[in-house]
């Protein structure tokens, strides 16, 4: 692929500045700002609800902002949207293409909308959907159908490509399979912004991250910049015996003051997650404390911090029950 | 690197949508059959059900206390069929449940009295025919000679009133169905909002659906007028071309009204109410399986203002009386009025997400 994008004059892909969206009483975005560069794969990382579909579909074309300006590939809306519309790759979350048509056929039609765009064979051959190309969508799987709704981004060529939600609900391998079909894209050049609440898919994919909560972009940067920003080496998480309520409030503080948590210790339901500079001082520590306490423990394992303890540690909330 | 359609031409998107929608309407057996199968069958039964045939006899009742000479008289008289009834009871009984149209019971001073309830025509009939009867049994002779001859014109049977009726019909159903369900079903898989989201004309979509309706006229129209014809003998004395032009425009009719019934709503539920609401007055009304005169004549102005109305009147003008198209201009002005409202209006209140 040798298309180019043509810098805006702002630098950005897209820009976004002040986004503001309500529904009714419901304020889905809250003055949020986006900045993505030529080249790069950006994820809006967040739970459901978090306005990451709202703010994609304004970006997209089809939501108008209540206030709040935005700027892709150097047009905005509404002034160039027929010019915008050829070049933008989108795929929607709850799109359901039609049953009854072939791949193919899918392909064909979405092509014919683009005055210029790939051959529909190549983009087949892309999506690895070559043994299905005249099987009807109403057969294909949930992973194939979403390869297929990809396809349909890529037929224009575009130079910017939404993707809002893009393996959610598939199985392991299919999702593995879509991030493939991603990678590539990436190396081609194209521009991408990707929703998700997924974080190692967020890890995965994206060179920057804007993690979002209630409409609003609460952290940005690299996944490694925002876990390293965490300060924590590991997370460790322990479980006493007998009920939770065997370790106060003050003395799971005490305990965190003694193993240098860097955040703030965090109830799992179960047991208690203690992000830690320095595992091998932390654990006698912790088992120590424990021990002087007349507590026994019945669980305690360690994992590499993730965009997930990001989340948890700006919000107090899981990404998946938040 | 592959470029723009080297290797599959790449064809016009109104094309491309057209023949979508071809596809997407083949594919589908059970809308195949509700256009192109039920239709035929109903004109098939409808057809059997009012052939014409010999008029049935009507059933008489004698009472066996009836004199035998009076009695013997009505026993072979044409049109009739005599049974015998035991006593009064039985005779009104035989009424009630219709099974005699009349009771011929002895009268006074040794006449005849026929019992009978004038509301309804085959009693009427049969009691004139009872008296004729009865009176030449006694002796009456007619003073003037008559002779009779029988007619069965084509275009004058049931099934010639029923063919263009049942035509506006189906042109009514397939028009508003197959656009409101396709619509619908597309913004509800929120496939028409991806549509929007590339650069397709909105003005070329909408277009598809009336283009494949045009091809999808020619052999519905043709199924069922050339089923008329072969089976039934259903007259076509205009000229097709006439027959063509207005079954053309009524077709854009009901699909604008298609496209105004399908232009807000979310759910196949949704329009489907609204699809019957809307046709539903036309069935009744508009004279696809009885003169629609039969009405009363405050509701006139109403019905003739339906589209279908105009549409079943300039079919059947056309096919049974061999009007030309400037006979029918008045329901063809009435049709366009119906394309071009509806039209505007669906397209200012469309819900494209």
């Amino acid at each position: 692929m040798t298309a180019i994008t043509p810098l805006a004059p702002t630098g950005f892909a897209l820009r976004v500045r002040g986004l503001r969206k309500t529904f009714g009483d419901v304020v889905a975005v809250d003055g949020l700002d986006l900045e993505v560069s030529p080249g790069e794969c950006f994820g809006l990382l967040g739970p459901n609800g978090a306005g990451k579909t709202t703010t994609i579909e304004i970006c997209e074309g089809l939501t108008e902002p209540d206030t709040g300006d935005v700027e892709l590939l150097g047009r905005t809306w509404p002034d160039h949207g027929d010019e915008l519309r050829q070049r933008l790759g989108i795929q929607l979350q709850e799109t359901q293409l039609s049953e009854k048509l072939t791949v193919e056929e899918t392909l064909r039609l979405f092509r014919s909308f683009y005055r210029r765009g790939r051959d529909i064979q190549d983009v087949i051959a892309l999506v690895q959907l070559e043994e299905k190309r005249r099987a009807r969508v109403g057969t294909l799987s949930g992973g194939q159908k979403q390869r297929l709704a990809l396809g349909c981004a890529l037929v224009g060529d575009p130079d910017l490509v939404f993707l809002d939600e893009p393996t959610t609900g598939l199985d392991p391998q299919a999702r593995r399979q879509v991030w493939e079909l991603v990678e590539q894209l990436k190396v081609t050049g194209r521009t991408i912004l990707l929703t998700t609440h997924y974080m190692d898919e967020a890890e995965r994919l994206c060179d920057q991250v804007a993690i979002v909560d209630h409409g609003r972009n609460i952290a940005l940067g690299t996944p490694r910049q925002l876990i390293a920003g965490l300060g924590a080496e590991q997370i460790v998480s322990f479980a006493v015996e007998g009920a939770t309520e065997a370790l106060d409030a003050a003395a799971l503080g005490a305990v965190a003051e003694a193993v240098r948590a860097t955040q703030p210790p965090r109830a799992t339901g179960t047991g208690w997650e203690l992000p830690v500079a320095a595992t091998h001082e932390a654990i006698p520590t912790l088992l120590a404390e424990l021990d002087r306490r007349g507590l026994t423990l019945s669980e305690l394992r360690t994992h590499l911090p993730t965009l997930e303890d990001v989340f948890v540690s700006l919000t107090g909330r899981a990404l998946r029950d938040a | 690197m592959p470029d723009a359609g080297q290797r599959a031409p790449v064809r016009p998107a109104l094309i491309e949508l057209t023949l979508v929608r071809l596809k997407e309407f083949v594919r589908e057996p059970e809308a195949l059959f509700w256009v192109f199968g039920f239709p035929l069958l109903l004109a098939l039964g409808l057809g059997i059900a009012f052939r014409n045939r010999a008029p049935e006899s009507i059933r008489i009742g004698v009472l066996q206390s009836l004199p035998s000479a009076v009695a013997a008289s009505l026993d072979s008289v044409p049109g009739l069929s005599a049974v015998r009834i035991t006593d009064d009871r039985a005779g009104a009984q035989a009424l009630r449940n219709a099974d005699v149209a009349v009771v011929v019971a002895p009268g006074a001073n040794g006449g005849v009295e026929y019992r009978f309830d004038p509301s309804r025509p085959d009693a009427r009939t049969a009691r004139l025919l009872v008296d004729n009867a009865v009176q030449r049994g006694a002796g009456r002779v007619n003073p003037l000679p008559v002779s009779e001859s029988t007619i069965s014109e084509r275009g004058a049977r049931y099934i010639d009133f029923f063919i263009p009726g049942l035509l506006g019909l189906n042109l009514m159903g397939s028009g508003i169905w197959s656009i409101a369900f396709a619509v619908v079903t597309a913004r509800k898989q929120k496939l028409l909002k991806r549509l929007v989201a590339t650069p397709m004309s909105r003005a070329q979509y909408l277009m598809s659906f009336l283009l494949s309706r045009l091809f999808f006229l020619v052999i519905e129209v043709g199924a069922l007028v050339g089923f008329g014809a072969l089976v039934f003998d259903v007259p076509v004395r205009g000229s097709l071309v006439a027959l063509g032009v207005v079954c053309l425009i009524a077709a854009l009719t009901f699909s604008a009204m298609g496209l105004l019934v399908a232009s807000r709503a979310r759910t196949v539920e949704a329009v489907s109410g609204l699809a019957n609401l809307v046709m539903l007055p036309m069935w009744i009304f508009s004279g696809v399986f009885f003169s629609a005169a039969n009405f009363p004549k405050a509701l006139q102005p109403f019905i003739q203002a339906l589209p279908l109305t105009g549409t079943v009147d300039a079919l059947r003008a056309i096919m049974l009386r061999g009007a030309s198209l400037t006979t029918v201009s008045g329901e063809l002005l009435l049709l366009l009025g119906w394309l071009v409202v509806p039209f505007v209006v669906a397209l200012r209140l469309f819900r494209w997400r």
